[in-house]
């Protein structure tokens, strides 16, 4: 019980950094626009399906293939942003719901008809195969890789949200959007660039994501779930409170599924609603 | 000032002509289309389903990603009281809108207290975890098996036969009742109170609205007459799948009543139609791409119908007159 501990640990840490790379970029949207975009891992699964692609295809080496993967997710999220759900910034939650939900269906569909609906696999270069064995706990070198770059994208986040002008941007709108466009700040502008940049992310996430969940065109509801589960809990527009969500989430899973697993995803769902029931606005919300 | 609320209410209520001939028409597939009589009584189902989440949904503004759990709660329900007690219909129904108003009754204490986002999630959550909690008991309800050849007895001497005769009679009569009783509800002061609360939640209680009071009210409700739904659904085809409360059926009965649209009561009845015969249309296809067009669809009626097929249409009918 106790040398698996380790284990579970850090493949559950290394599963919850993939959830906030994955997640990060709709809290930050959700809190500016109050956007309910349920389709932000459909974006993800861009991502995921443009590294298959130049890896399995192109033979391109599979680090090269990232920033594709991040390029190709953002660039789609700006094209979706500025035709079809800019229009919908107004309108009810359960019409943005409704929408975004059709653009689910619509991507899994589209991708099962090009790439069928077979789990996908890339193949990774040799050195992130293979694992390392320190007193009797396995840390798999990918997984090290999956977690370095996770936080060296935190911070990078951090950075820009917390020193940058863009960032103080941002967080005036997160804030009071009305009061933003007040002072001169172009919110639209402001917005357009981090729901980019979260598609972006979520792209990568999702890229990242192959070798430790798989890829196969379900992913963009299966996976839409978590995300939602992160962004409610951890409070929308924080990005402390996505990683806090996403790493709790992250090990509480995967501590599920090696302790209790007949109890399959239950015991996150019950979590999920005691923790909605106690704080309606996430652990570190503000609004 | 009282007689001109009950002109209001009676005006409101009165019987039209095309609500006769649309329930006349209701009878014609045992005439015309024989064959397709179980095809019809799943659209009855299907029906009485989204006509339950258009309580909620359409008239009170309760956006609910996860009403399958009353509608599965009813559906094993009546499946579990066949296997083990009793193959009667009628007390099977009784039982299941008893289990699922009780689970109704239990979660609108929480769903109430909610709104926006934190309301999606709570019924998605709900949802999913009474899907899980179904799948993880097995020993009862059969996991991912489901429950097999659930036998009903005979309605009032007549059986349940593979023309699905009987079921469409049965599940049409069901959604008739019913419709009445919604029909009621939304024609009554507590209807109007409830159309109050999805248009200013806060302007009601200020006006003497018990609105929390009500919101349970309504809930309770929706989710007895879903749980209705379910059991009909098992017993016209004998068997629970885990599939009656998957996210996939609170997704479906979602279009279905946008489509037709929401806070109309003939919405969910019109939805349910097109959605079921299209779907039955193309039943060769892939399910993978049939939702290509659902996704589509939805996309369509967001952006070019925000009240669905009948609001279009009444808009049409306003525009020419």
């Amino acid at each position: 019980m106790l040398s698996s501990l380790g284990g579970v640990l850090f493949d559950g840490f290394a599963y919850g950094m993939l959830l906030f790379l994955l997640s990060v970029g709709l809290s930050v949207t959700l809190g500016m626009m109050n956007f309910v975009n349920l389709a932000h891992c459909s974006f993800a699964m861009v991502g995921g399906y443009t590294t298959v692609t130049l890896v399995n295809q192109l033979g391109w080496p599979f680090l090269a293939s990232l920033p594709a993967a991040f390029a190709s997710a953002a660039v789609l999220s700006i094209v979706f942003e500025r035709v079809l759900f800019r229009r919908l910034y107004k309108a009810s939650d359960l019409d943005q719901c409704l929408l975004t939900i059709g653009v689910v269906f619509i991507s899994i569909a589209a991708f099962a008809w090009f790439y069928t609906t077979e789990q996908q696999s890339a193949r990774v270069p040799a050195w992130l195969q293979g694992s390392l064995q320190v007193g009797g706990v396995t840390f798999a070198y990918y997984r090290i890789f999956l977690i370095v770059v996770s936080l060296a994208i935190s911070g990078a986040l951090i950075f820009l949200l917390e020193r940058t002008r863009f960032g103080a941007q941002v967080r005036a709108a997160v804030d009071n959007q009305r009061m933003a466009r007040g002072l001169g700040i172009d919110v639209d502008r402001a917005f357009m660039i981090t729901f980019a940049l979260g598609g972006g992310l979520a792209g990568l996430g999702g890229a990242l994501a192959i070798q430790v969940v798989g890829l196969d065109p379900t992913f963009a509801l299966t996976y839409l779930v978590y995300v939602l589960i992160v962004v409610s809990v951890g409070g929308l527009g924080s990005i402390g409170g996505s990683f806090a969500a996403a790493v709790v989430l992250g090990i509480s899973d995967m501590a599920g599924k090696y302790y209790v697993p007949w109890l399959g995803a239950f015991l996150i769902y019950l979590v999920m609603v005691g923790l909605l029931m106690w704080r309606p606005l996430g652990l570190f919300g503000k609004r | 000032m009282i007689t001109a609320a009950s002109d209001f209410f009676q005006r409101q209520a009165r019987v039209r002509p095309l609500e006769i001939a649309f329930w006349l028409a209701t009878l014609l597939p045992f005439v015309v289309a024989p064959a397709y009589l179980s095809l019809a009584s799943q659209i009855a189902i299907t029906a009485l389903f989204a006509l339950s989440l258009d309580l909620i949904l359409g008239y009170t503004g309760i956006v609910s990603l996860g009403h399958a759990a009353y509608f599965g709660c009813g559906a094993y329900a009546a499946g579990l009281l066949a296997r083990h007690y009793t193959a009667e219909p009628l007390i099977g129904l009784v039982a299941a809108a008893i289990a699922a108003g009780l689970l109704g009754y239990a979660t609108s204490h929480i769903i109430v207290r909610f709104r926006h986002l934190a309301l999606i999630m709570l019924t998605l959550g709900l949802g999913l975890l009474v899907h899980e909690a179904a799948n993880s008991a097995s020993a009862l309800t059969g996991g991912t098996d489901g429950l097999q050849g659930v036998k009903m007895a005979a309605l009032f001497g007549f059986k349940f036969d593979l023309y699905g005769r009987t079921a469409y009679a049965y599940s049409l009569a069901v959604l008739f009742l019913v419709f009445l009783v919604a029909r009621r509800v939304i024609h009554s002061p507590f209807g109007l109170a409830l159309r109050g609360i999805r248009e200013n939640a806060l302007r009601m209680p200020a006006i003497g609205a018990p609105s929390l009071a009500h919101l349970r009210k309504v809930y309770t409700i929706a989710a007895v007459m879903a749980g209705v739904a379910g059991a009909l659904l098992t017993q016209t085809t004998s068997t629970v799948s885990l599939e009656v409360l998957s996210f996939g059926r609170s997704a479906d009965v979602l279009v279905i009543l946008i489509l037709g649209g929401a806070g109309r009561l003939y919405g969910g009845i019109v939805g349910a139609i097109i959605y079921m015969v299209a779907r039955d249309q193309v039943s060769g296809m892939n399910p993978q791409y049939w939702y290509f067009w659902i996704g589509l669809l939805l996309v369509a009626v967001v952006m070019f119908l925000p009240n669905g097929i009948l609001g279009g249409l009444s808009a049409l009918h306003k525009k020419s007159q």
